[in-house]
């Protein structure tokens, strides 16, 4: 028996690509940027370029199930992602002999009906659905989720820039090690909708919004893809710039040791590759950024960064990888993943 | 490095509070609140922060903000950034700051549980981009400041610490959670001192949701009344300074309590409704009990979730009842929200300073309002200020989407 570890043990992903990490796994290999398709903008003649989710297979059984029937798509793309990352475990869950713990990981989040509300209530306060207002609520897609799954176990939802997730990694590492739960599923979701691209627009006039979901199932075990390291979080405060955070974010990791994969997932306000330059510049590895071929997904895209390492990893010869995360407006982080 | 964790301590630290803010519509920090809670005043009055013409209610429990803000290192700028959720935490967060003695800190997490962050700088936004889809001109600092993340930084930036940041947003739990999830890294060793708490502001957007839901009170807020009908929503903020009881020695800091449980779990019923019978709040008194090694008969006060909606109350008070068991009439009850109404995802944080001050006071906080409690409650409900020996009390908190969370205090002595 080897030393138990925080093991990616699975991992599942809905993204412009697909439903399915097999499909963003596909696309990242051809190594071109997806297509975008044009989201209607009131107001504004021209729409906004977004890479949207494919509609969802019709043969997925969850997607009957009660508390899915009103929800809006981040929740379908968190339940996806979810399940594939899980597996065969779903049924442990189910059956109550596996305590699973759920971290997910949102900036925008369920901002779709969270619009739609406000403007239902910009109308006439008196005739706002009350369908909709429950699905704005931060945690309605985690709650959904512990629902179809049936986890009693703890749950959080962490809100925050593209940092979140990682952070949520740790957060999740903390219950395993503490033996509170099982299994944890993090998983990073967003959604499309012309509030947010607008938003984002303001900051990056060329920046394309996605949405999606990315999901890591961790679990202790003696052998896989084993989270190694994950480095202090450097917050954009005290005259601390976002180049300066990732750059110190790269100093730790190097100090981890050798790595032959950098993966970084910038998402600069104003040059899209100034953030991920000023940290991959010389990094002696090969190096691969998902957002030019998947568009900004915020928390969906950090998934996405480290599905795609555990991928490298898993299917290659490679034994360490590193995931560098510049947030756009709290914090740099990176993390090290490691094939024992 | 945030992972791999430092050595689990072979005994968990003991944690403790050396500082607590709290604003509330009952007014501006410690000593005015506390007044108000051990009398039971109500703070509700006519809604002004929005026009709630239109709304099938329109009262809630409104902050006084005062006009100036106190001096910290925010520049004016910066300061004509906060909106009004974040100028609430900055309230309470500059309170307990002053009250730990902490000082500038380049590790010092912080753990902050909200359910909407700046929500009427988005609802601004929104009407902007629609009314006027050409003009940004302020556009880029509501769309900035909307998020709590940035509205967290600006307390880091106050107070001149950075560290570690975490936001938990389990709807109406989430102080309560974030209290729990510091209570967490200091107990595993993550951490030597934490700043934690919730905040949440009034805003049109949530004030509407619950009035959709008809879970608003047409009548006033009677939390485990026979006859009661809806909550009735607030707004506030309270922070707490969770250190080490070593760490609080070692500076000779004047300790307020000790925190000495967390439990948390999820309900997964329906995404608004507890399920009937409170499993879930069932197991998070269970689980912060286990944690805190005490047993029902020992918990002197509980400080209810208690939002007055007939759903929440009747689940809890089934959850209290089975927690208790055969003890279950020696355990005293009140609900804090019929003075200052469902702060959300303040509501955990602001309720633990209430406990605070019970434990220091020796009083127990009465939920005046009600008068007739509903049958379903076989525990004591507190309706009148009364002194009393309190040692360790519970508070609970539940939220939307099945989020269970409770925490335990011990008093210092």
């Amino acid at each position: 028996m080897g030393v138990s570890r925080i093991i990616l043990q699975g991992v599942g992903a809905v993204s412009p690509a697909g439903w399915s990490a097999a499909e963003l796994f596909r696309v990242l290999a051809v190594k071109q940027p997806l297509p975008a398709t044009l989201l209607e903008r009131p107001g504004q003649a021209t729409g906004l370029p977004v890479r949207r989710v494919p509609n969802a297979p019709s043969t997925y059984p969850w997607l009957r199930h009660p508390r899915l029937r009103r929800v809006s798509p981040i929740t379908r793309f968190a339940t996806a992602a979810a399940l594939e990352a899980l597996g065969d475990d779903a049924k442990g869950v189910g059956d109550g002999t596996l305590r699973l713990g759920i971290v997910f990981c949102v900036q925008a989040g369920c901002v779709n009906y969270s619009s739609r509300f406000y403007q239902e209530v910009l109308k006439d306060p008196a005739t706002a659905s009350p369908l909709v207002f429950p699905e704005t609520v931060f945690n309605a897609p985690a709650s959904h989720l512990a629902a179809v799954l049936g986890t009693p176990a703890i749950n959080y939802t962490l809100v925050g820039d593209e940092t979140a997730f990682v952070q949520g990694l740790a957060t999740a590492a903390g219950w395993l090690e503490e033996h509170r739960i099982d299994g944890c599923l993090v998983i990073g979701a967003e959604e499309c909708d012309w509030l947010t691209s607008d938003a984002m627009r303001l900051f990056n006039p060329q920046a394309i919004l996605a949405e999606g979901a990315g999901a890591v199932y961790l679990k202790r075990a003696a052998s896989g893809v084993a989270l190694e390291a994950i480095t202090d979080p450097q917050v954009y405060v005290s005259g601390v710039s976002r180049d300066l955070a990732a750059r110190k974010v790269r100093q730790d990791l190097e100090a981890i040791g050798p790595a032959t994969m950098f993966f970084n997932s910038s998402a600069d306000g104003h040059d899209e590759l100034r953030t991920g330059n000023d940290v991959g510049r010389e990094w002696p590895g090969a190096t691969a950024s998902l957002r030019l071929i998947t568009g900004d997904a915020f928390c969906a895209a950090s998934a996405w960064q480290v599905i795609a390492a555990w991928e490298a990893l898993r299917a290659g010869t490679e034994q360490r990888a590193f995931v560098t995360v510049a947030g756009c407006n709290q914090a740099a982080i990176g993390l090290s993943l490691i094939r024992v | 490095m945030l992972f791999p964790f430092p050595n689990r301590p072979t005994e968990p630290p003991r944690v403790v509070i050396t500082g607590a803010g709290i604003v509330t519509a009952l007014g501006m920090g410690w000593d005015v609140n506390a007044a108000g809670f051990r009398i039971g005043r109500r703070a509700f009055r006519p809604v002004t922060v929005f026009d709630a013409s239109r709304q099938r209610v329109k009262v809630a429990a409104e902050v006084d903000l005062p006009p100036k803000l106190p001096v910290t290192r925010l520049s004016r700028r910066q300061e004509l950034r906060l909106d009004r959720a974040a100028r609430q935490l900055l309230l309470a967060s500059v309170e307990c700051w002053q009250q730990a003695g902490w000082e500038s800190s380049e590790n010092l997490s912080l753990v902050l549980g909200t359910t909407s962050g700046g929500m009427t700088l988005g609802e601004e936004f929104l009407k902007h981009a629609q009314g006027n889809p050409n003009g940004n001109r302020r556009q880029p600092t509501r769309v900035a400041h909307y998020q709590c993340q940035r509205q967290a930084l600006l307390i880091m930036e106050a107070l001149g610490f950075s560290g570690p940041l975490t936001i938990v947003a389990n709807a109406c739990a989430s102080g309560a959670n974030a209290i729990g999830h510091a209570f967490d890294l200091i107990r595993t060793g993550r951490a030597e001192r934490v700043l934690t708490g919730g905040f949440d502001g009034l805003s049109e957007l949530v004030f509407a949701g619950f009035g959709s839901l008809q879970a608003l009170s047409l009548t006033g807020c009677r939390p485990f009344a026979a006859d009661r009908d809806g909550l009735g929503l607030g707004e506030g903020a309270a922070v707490m300074a969770l250190e080490t009881l070593a760490s609080a020695r070692q500076r000779n800091a004047n300790i307020l309590a000790e925190l000495v449980g967390y439990g948390a779990a999820t309900d997964c019923h329906h995404l608004t409704q507890p399920h009937p019978h409170g499993a879930a709040a069932l197991r998070s008194m269970t689980e912060a009990c286990r944690v805190a090694k005490l047993s029902p008969t020992q918990i002197d006060y509980l400080n209810a979730h208690g939002t007055g909606t007939p759903l929440n109350d009747g689940a809890e008070a089934n959850a209290i009842n089975r927690w208790a068991g055969g003890d279950v009439t020696q355990i005293k009850v009140s609900s804090t929200k019929a003075s200052i109404g469902h702060l959300l995802g303040a509501a955990g944080s602001v309720e633990a300073v209430i406990c605070l001050m019970a434990l220091q006071g020796q009083w127990l906080p009465p939920t005046v309002p009600t008068e007739t409690v509903d049958p379903l409650c076989q525990f004591e409900f507190i309706t009148k200020s009364r002194d009393a020996k309190v040692d360790h009390v519970l508070t609970n908190s539940f939220g939307f989407g099945g989020a269970n969370a409770s925490l335990i205090f011990r008093r210092w002595a």
